[in-house]
């Protein structure tokens, strides 16, 4: 690999509180060899290629926490070839993934598999999770110590919740020990059962089930009780109502340490978009009211929540093309992450620098690894775009397997137009 | 020349009945007064029409049903159509097929009409977009049941001549109860007031958003009300605790004789069937022809379904 420079450059990396146009080199074994104002043509090698950014933004590789592969068990789904096109053209290169596959990644064997899978068939960075309990019973706990030593990043155990307290104490207590990141999903499940959207009118005029704010909110005030006494890395992977977020700024307030997630969805939708039964739009954590969301999107801006990620969730039409109730759970946004938080920059709700943050920093901090950065001497992760370029979403035109965006013909502003890993051009 | 086809092409798109809630009050009232010609109609020696000659009606039933589903088959067939009931139990959806493969299986025998009943909340409005004849809701998990809330409307005219201005009380199992729904839309668009009454685990947040007033008390519910609408107790519904036994539901929102007296002193009362007697209502109460409308209410249905055939079957 030759030197790269990038010139004219918008370059924005929180991490380092860079916002400034500059210059951006890539040495030849990849890494950042010198980033900012001060930055010269002649600081790179005289045969390095010159990349014009034309003013455009450029900002760290964005890490996304919370994406579904279909691998194993569901290629028809998303696989890793196309994930890593569709989170590449999104300009996300580095993806945590959920291990409910089939089989479930609950145990040794299969870490190496989908490691050794994934490095294989993928062009973007992956962190598998593992199940936070054995066969996403709830009941014992995975073999925390031997899965980390193979390379797993945290245990989630997804779209269920560990609802046995003792167990969760349990889970806990060993976690803190180790060190191990949990990542809860917050719901109690006997509270939301049958339950398929947001409880309040929009329910009660379609007649569907609700899950009310109270599933959420009770697993959380308990987890983080649980929390003073075994401090462990506990995080939320998605919160979706304002009196979650009450809880959050009660404890975070008080000094208790712990982060928390939020999915694009919640952040610009809300219940009403369901319409006439959409089920692209049927999610989990539920999309609530207005009210909820504009909390969430000040929880984002004030920092209560920590990250935002694209739950990414690719199902295929026949499991959508259901009666409601019957339907599967979640949409696809890899992809549509970054250019749908941007539209919270374009309607003034969030400045741009913490929307990057909350996509590249903040989550790698908290998985404790060197990416979401552009310090030197880091991977070359970067992604460019052009923060005002119009377009429509068109689910035909995605690049993930399965089609189900919750977003279909929405009109976004800014779109990615370039995207480095490892310092190659992989996206453009 | 496109732009004439697209026209054509928008025109000869079937109407469907999904529910109250995409009725205008206009269609609400054209359907009623169709309704009204086809009561005397069903009293005659002779009740064969052939408005509907030549077309295909196919009852589509998930649920169990006996008054709706007779009632839609008399209604189809005393307007001259071909009407074919569906047995759910037997077809192919019990070996796995689902409703999209069903209703395109359908759609290829080139139906005119399609009623159906479903036990999932949508189930009528995801059908209606993949087949190109009208789609009847026949009733959809505890979203709506439109031509029981139009027989209602129709059955109150009937005798108090009038909707607007009269108050209303539903009583019971609401948060379940698809007959609530819809007759809240249509009674509060003709201009009635609505009060629903039913301990609040059986009440659906938000239902005060609806237009009416919620009670918990009956006693207050009833007050001065025209109209008594009890529900059934949909016991197949309920999943987990709602109520601690029978006994105590009834004590407290069963209707008897004395709560009765509550409401106004010549109120009617109305039940969409079947009745759990002595759990929703007094057995006594429920036949008194005097205050119980329950069988002029299955005998206006047909009356009503024909109107919604012939309106929406062109």
């Amino acid at each position: 690999m030759t030197e790269k420079i990038l010139i004219n450059a918008h370059i924005i990396d929180p991490s380092q509180n860079l916002d400034e146009k500059g210059s951006l080199i890539i040495d030849e074994k990849g890494k950042i060899k010198s980033i900012g104002k001060n930055v010269k043509r002649s600081d790179a090698s005289s045969n390095a290629e010159v990349i014009d950014i034309k003013d455009n933004i450029l900002i760290p590789g964005i890490v996304d926490m919370k994406a579904f592969v279909g691998e194993p068990g569901y290629e028809y789904k998303e696989n890793f070839r196309t994930l890593s096109n569709a989170a590449l053209a999104g300009g996300v290169t580095s993806i945590v993934t959920m291990p409910n596959t089939k089989p479930l990644i609950d145990n040794v064997s299969m870490v190496d598999f989908i490691i050794r899978r994934g490095r294989d068939k993928s062009s973007v960075n992956l962190y598998p999770c593992a199940t936070l309990t054995r066969e996403l019973s709830g009941n014992q706990m995975t073999e925390f110590g031997l899965l980390s030593a193979k390379g797993i990043i945290g245990f989630t155990d997804v779209i269920k919740t560990v609802q046995n307290t003792e167990t969760m104490s349990k889970i806990m207590n060993y976690a803190a020990d180790l060190g191990v990141l949990i990542m809860q999903h917050a719901e109690d499940l006997e509270l939301s059962k049958n339950g398929c959207i947001n409880e309040g009118e929009v329910s009660t005029r379609l007649g569907l089930e609700g899950i009310s704010y109270i599933a959420e909110k009770i697993i959380l005030e308990r987890d983080l009780s649980l929390l003073n006494e075994f401090p462990c890395r506990y995080h939320v992977n998605q919160i979706s109502s304002k009196e979650s977020l009450e809880v959050i700024k009660q404890n975070k307030e008080i000094g208790k340490k712990f982060t928390v997630g939020v999915s694009i969805n919640n952040l610009s939708l809300n219940e009403n978009d369901i319409g006439d039964f959409k089920t692209f739009l049927k999610l989990s954590p539920p999309l609530r009211s207005e009210d909820d969301r504009i909390a969430l999107v000040n929880g984002v801006k004030s920092g209560l929540i920590d990250v935002i990620v694209s739950d990414h969730t690719p199902e295929d039409e026949e499991s959508k093309r259901l009666p409601f109730a019957q339907a599967a759970t979640g949409s696809i946004g890899v992809e549509t992450l970054l250019s749908l938080a941007l539209e919270m920059y374009h309607n003034e709700s969030l400045p741009l620098k913490k929307i990057i943050e909350t996509l590249t920093i903040n989550p790698a901090k908290i998985l404790k690894i060197n990416k979401g950065s552009l310090k030197i001497g880091n991977d070359a992760d970067i992604c460019i775009f052009d923060l005002n370029k119009p377009w429509v979403v068109k689910a035909d035109d995605l690049k993930s397997k399965s089609k189900n965006t919750a977003i279909e013909d929405r009109k976004l502003q800014g779109k990615v137009i370039m995207t480095f890993l490892n310092g190659n051009l992989v996206y453009k | 020349m496109a732009v004439i086809k697209n026209t054509s092409a928008i025109k000869n798109q079937p109407k469907h009945l999904l529910g109250i809630q995409n009725l205008s009050i206009l269609e609400a009232k054209h359907i009623l007064e169709e309704a009204k010609e086809f009561i005397k109609l069903n009293r005659s020696n002779s009740k064969k029409l052939d408005i509907l000659r030549g077309k295909t009606q196919i009852n589509l039933f998930f649920e169990p049903s006996t008054r709706t589903q007779s009632s839609f088959d008399l209604a189809g067939k005393r307007l001259g159509a071909d009407v074919m009931t569906m047995n759910v139990a037997n077809s192919a959806l019990k070996k796995g097929e689902t409703l999209m493969d069903t209703a395109m299986t359908l759609n290829a025998m080139h139906p005119d009409i399609i009623v159906i009943r479903h036990q999932d909340s949508g189930a009528p409005n995801l059908l209606s977009q993949k087949v190109n004849c009208t789609v009847i809701n026949a009733g959809d998990g505890r979203r709506e049941h439109p031509t029981q809330a139009l027989l209602d409307a129709l059955t109150i005219i009937n005798r108090k001549g009038k909707i607007e201005g009269l108050k209303i009380a539903i009583c019971g199992d609401i948060l379940h109860s698809r007959v609530a729904r819809s007759n809240i839309y249509l009674m509060t668009m003709l201009g009635a007031e609505v009060n629903v009454i039913a301990p609040k685990t059986l009440m659906p947040i938000g239902i005060e958003k609806l237009g009416v007033k919620s009670f918990t008390d009956m006693k207050k519910g009833l007050d001065n009300c025209d109209i008594v609408m009890m529900l059934r107790l949909q016991n197949e519904r309920m999943q987990g605790t709602f109520l601690p036994s029978k006994r105590e539901y009834y004590e407290f929102y069963g209707l008897t004789p004395e709560k009765l007296k509550f409401a106004s002193k010549d109120a009617l009362i109305m039940h969409p069937g079947p009745m759990n007697r002595g759990v929703e209502i007094d057995t006594k109460l429920a036949d008194d022809i005097n205050v119980s409308l329950v069988k002029e209410q299955v005998e206006l249905g047909v009356a009503v379904r024909m109107a919604c055939l012939k309106i929406y079957c062109k």
